[in-house]
């Protein structure tokens, strides 16, 4: 009996069966997938989700009266209904389909920031943001004079509170946080921080992208008014992303792209505005990137993010400790509160040695600055080196990734 | 060719751990700085001419052990050459590590233990590792202003 089957929550080798691409060789070894925190695997459910749309139902939504088109509408807005169960939104009016988690903070960025911002203004964001919760903010506080703040992480690499309260003040308009970094691993403390920010009177966004498939999240209860996170990370398509948004927060907001389906009436005197969430989805939408993800989230519920959790959390224990105990290996990033990620550097050896050496041995590792420049710049480090876990992985891979490890040393002396 | 020991040999891991004229160089009359944003890896190139000649040649900067050894070994290989022939050293030297990887490696004298980074061939996302600090000498030597950015 292995390891991982006793100690998982659920079995494991019969979830790694659902997942074609887990089972191929590289370079003459077994893959051993951990970059999962760039993006996942898929089932064969979503895979046979994509095939079954587009070979069955194919055909353009919301204004066709024909068969195909009735389907693919009905199942574009199951799909919404899953997102909204599976994060706890009030109504699918708050559900608006992106094409990631990226289009979705810039959505806000564009569209809220620039109707809300004025010079002096404030957004507040954190140290460990990706830069995708970083660019968006400084392109709109470069349009509006609003000034950027950046509350700062600790040697662990958690938020210092103390500063972030601090920094909350009343000119704050906006505070953008990620829920669990993806550099680093960290899941922040989201809802004594919405609490503050929504006390100080901020409008607050939540980056849930490396978070939804780890944890529960329940929007209603965190209480934020923009919750974002991508298809691709949650076992689902590329291309489709989420934007969770509080009813009046987008209500009150503009729209974002102008175009198809987000309108009611055109006439070149002006136009007027759709209903929720149709204001913010101009354009055909990623029909089959939709019923991808509503296939990926019916999956990871299946399972059960908690279970997931569970899983992962054992996983990341174990390679936390094994390859600290590498010779001059050092963790980044030792938060208390960690999901999914373990980053890593190697004395005397580059991150991108370490990747390319793994990689012969058949583990998929991520090595650079993961669009998280400011978070290297904080350790004084050009790069780390990331393994990151999913529900399909196991002892042994964590297993595997610690032997590669050491083969490093061993080869780089 | 894609045995890792074919990438990491032994002069490569030799010139990561002790890189040669790995200093600044005083009284440098060019130089050049390069990056590349994928991975972080930064160089500077200083040069010290003496006419048309590299009268002296100095890195500084971190990386990996491809980009180190390569920057080290390229000090080595042009100190002293004009700059036509740093330059034709160069292109060998970029032919040698773009080639398919089912070409022999020719046996060029000129190259010199250069031959030793012939295995970046089989890892094409290394090859900009490697001529990172090539680049970067390129652009001194015309005395570019702005970094060198591989894409
Ligand atoms: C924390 C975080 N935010 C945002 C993103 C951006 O996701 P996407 O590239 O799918 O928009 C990522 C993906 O790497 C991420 O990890």
């Amino acid at each position: 009996m292995s390891l991982s089957a006793s100690t998982a929550p659920y079995d494991v080798s019969a979830i790694r069966a659902e997942f074609p691409a887990l089972d191929q060789r590289v370079h003459g070894r077994p893959l051993v997938y951990l970059d999962n925190a760039a993006t996942t695997q898929k089932p064969r459910a979503v895979i046979d989700a994509l095939q079954h749309y587009y070979t069955a139902d194919n055909a353009n939504i919301h204004h066709g009266v024909h068969a195909l088109s009735e389907r693919a509408t009905a199942a574009h807005e199951a799909a919404r209904e899953a997102v909204r169960a599976f994060i706890h939104a009030a109504s699918v009016r708050e559900i608006v389909f992106t094409r990631n988690a990226t289009e979705s903070i810039n959505l806000v960025a564009r569209a809220w920031g620039t109707a809300n911002l004025r010079p002096g203004d404030e957004v507040l964001i954190t140290a460990m943001e990706h830069h995708s919760n970083i660019v968006p903010w400084q392109l709109v506080c470069a349009q509006t004079g609003a000034v950027l703040k950046v509350a700062p992480i600790d040697d662990r690499g958690e938020l210092v509170i103390e500063a972030f309260d601090a920094l909350l003040g009343p000119r704050t308009k906006m505070v953008a946080i990620v829920h669990v970094s993806n550099a680093l691993g960290t899941v922040n403390p989201v809802a004594r921080l919405v609490a503050r920010a929504r006390q100080a009177g901020a409008t607050v966004l939540i980056d849930g992208s490396q978070a939804v498939h780890h944890l529960p999240v329940d929007v209603q209860a965190l209480g934020a008014d923009f919750y974002a996170f991508t298809g691709h990370k949650l076992y689902g398509p590329t291309g489709i992303g989420v934007l969770y948004g509080r009813e009046a927060a987008l209500e009150a907001m503009p729209p974002f792209l102008g175009g198809g389906d987000m309108i009611r009436t055109v006439t070149f005197e002006g136009s007027t505005w759709n209903d929720l969430p149709y204001k913010f989805e101009a354009g055909t939408p990623h029909i089959a990137g939709a019923v991808g993800l509503h296939a990926a989230i019916d999956y990871v519920r299946g399972v059960g993010v908690e279970a997931i959790g569970a899983h992962e959390a054992v996983l990341l224990a174990r390679a936390q400790d094994a390859l600290a105990a590498i010779d001059g290996v050092r963790i980044i990033g030792t938060a208390r509160e960690k999901a999914g990620v373990v980053s890593f550097v190697m004395d005397g050896v580059h991150p991108h040695d370490i990747g390319t050496i793994v990689d012969r041995e058949g583990v998929a590792i991520r090595t650079g600055h993961h669009c998280a420049q400011p978070v290297m710049d904080r350790f004084g480090i050009p790069a780390t080196a990331r393994a990151s876990f999913a529900l399909y992985n196991t002892i042994e891979d964590v297993d595997a990734l610690v032997a590669a490890v050491g083969r490093v040393r061993e080869l780089m002396g | 060719m894609s045995d890792l020991s074919d990438l990491y040999q032994e002069v490569i891991l030799d010139h990561n751990r002790r890189p040669r004229n790995f200093h600044t160089l005083a009284g440098a009359d060019r130089r050049a700085h390069g990056h590349n944003p994928l991975c972080g890896d930064r160089v500077t190139v200083f040069l010290k001419m003496d006419g048309d000649r590299i009268g002296d040649i100095a890195f500084e900067g971190s990386g990996c052990a491809i980009s180190k050894a390569s920057a080290s070994l390229m000090t080595e290989a042009v100190k002293g050459e004009t700059t036509d022939d740093a330059l034709a050293i160069f292109d060998r030297f970029h032919a040698m590590i773009t080639a398919p990887t089912d070409v022999p490696v020719e046996d060029d004298e000129s190259l010199g233990k250069l031959v030793s980074l012939a295995g970046v061939r089989s890892f094409p996302v290394r090859v900009k590792c490697a001529s990172l600090a090539w680049h970067t000498l390129k652009a001194a030597l015309a005395s570019a202003a702005d970094p060198v950015v591989t894409k």
